[in-house]
């Protein structure tokens, strides 16, 4: 079974990595997390965010956060990336796999997958 | 919304939206029934906001005219012989403020839905709002599962939040061995 002290073994660990970690990464990825986006899925998809971040050693400089409705329920799971001195950029009707998508040609290859944009969708 | 998990994580989040810092979500289960409990001391709602909670057209947000929360809450449970029951302290009215949300649902009832992955709602609740202290506690017939983010952060200290992926990880597995222990 898992101890509560094997934290403390963690928190070694991390410690010195923690302490060179800015505070706001250059990239944030933010995901609608209302009733509107959790009704269409977007837990799956912050997951595969978070994981997906993790997984390519982007934690320094990506940030994964939640965010409430921000009115276009019907495009819901919607997630927003703000980069540095870049136009946000609106995804929607995310899934888990679209998630693992964006992570690699957007956040890790810079090219926006246009084809899940709110442009690109048919209004 | 499928699974019973997805409306824990969408009710606790009123709590995270109402300010809180210390939020409680309780599940406690028999043979015949599932009831669920979410208690926060966030600004809390007065009771005319508490008499309009069953109206999908009353919401507190800006962004969208209707509010579906507790509706959706409240249509699964009572398909199921359950109920939803809240009560709340507004901060207008007393320094002891806060919501408690109950939900009671009929666990051999045709219409009620499977637990799915409670795990992964409250690592989602800890990713948004690591600041706040969660106390999650399921109790089964043969098994109790209990976090305390308060207890964890007293080991992590200030400086490592509980939202870093290795932490988090950490609280999915310690989780999910509690439940694989229930399971033997």
């Amino acid at each position: 079974m898992k101890s509560i002290e094997e934290l403390k073994a963690i928190k070694a660990k991390m410690a010195d990595k923690v302490a060179v970690r800015s505070s706001t990464g250059d990239t944030r990825i933010v995901v609608g997390m209302a009733t509107c986006g959790i009704a269409a899925g977007a837990r799956p998809v912050l997951n595969a965010f978070v994981e997906g971040v993790t997984a390519a050693g982007l934690v320094d400089t990506v940030t994964v956060t939640q965010t409430g409705c921000i009115g276009i329920c019907q495009y819901e799971p919607v997630v927003e990336v703000y980069e540095k001195d870049k136009e946000k950029v609106t995804y929607v009707k995310m899934t888990a796999d679209r998630a693992k998508e964006v992570i690699e040609k957007h956040i890790k290859g810079g090219e926006v997958v246009t084809e899940y944009t709110i442009g690109a969708a048919k209004i | 919304m499928d699974e019973l998990s997805l409306y824990v994580l969408d009710i606790t989040m009123n709590s995270v939206r109402a300010g809180a810092t210390e939020i409680s979500i309780t599940l406690v289960e028999d043979e015949e029934w599932l009831t669920f409990t979410v208690s926060d001391n966030g600004c809390g709602m007065t009771e005319e906001q508490v008499k309009r909670l069953d109206n999908p057209f009353f919401t507190t947000r800006t962004t969208r005219k209707v509010g579906l929360g507790i509706p959706f809450l409240k249509m699964l449970a009572e398909m199921t012989e359950g109920y939803v029951k809240v009560t709340s302290v507004s901060e207008k009215v007393s320094e002891e403020h806060g919501t408690t949300t109950q939900a009671k649902f009929g666990k051999n009832h045709i219409d009620f839905i499977p637990m799915g992955d409670i795990v992964e709602t409250v690592k989602t609740l800890i990713q948004g709002s690591p600041d706040v202290n969660f106390t999650f506690d399921h109790t089964m017939p043969d098994r109790e599962v209990h976090l305390s983010c308060a207890e964890l952060k007293e080991i992590l200290g200030d400086e490592i939040s509980l939202a870093e992926p290795e932490i988090l990880m950490w609280i999915g597995e310690f989780l999910n061995e509690q439940y694989a222990g229930a399971e033997e």
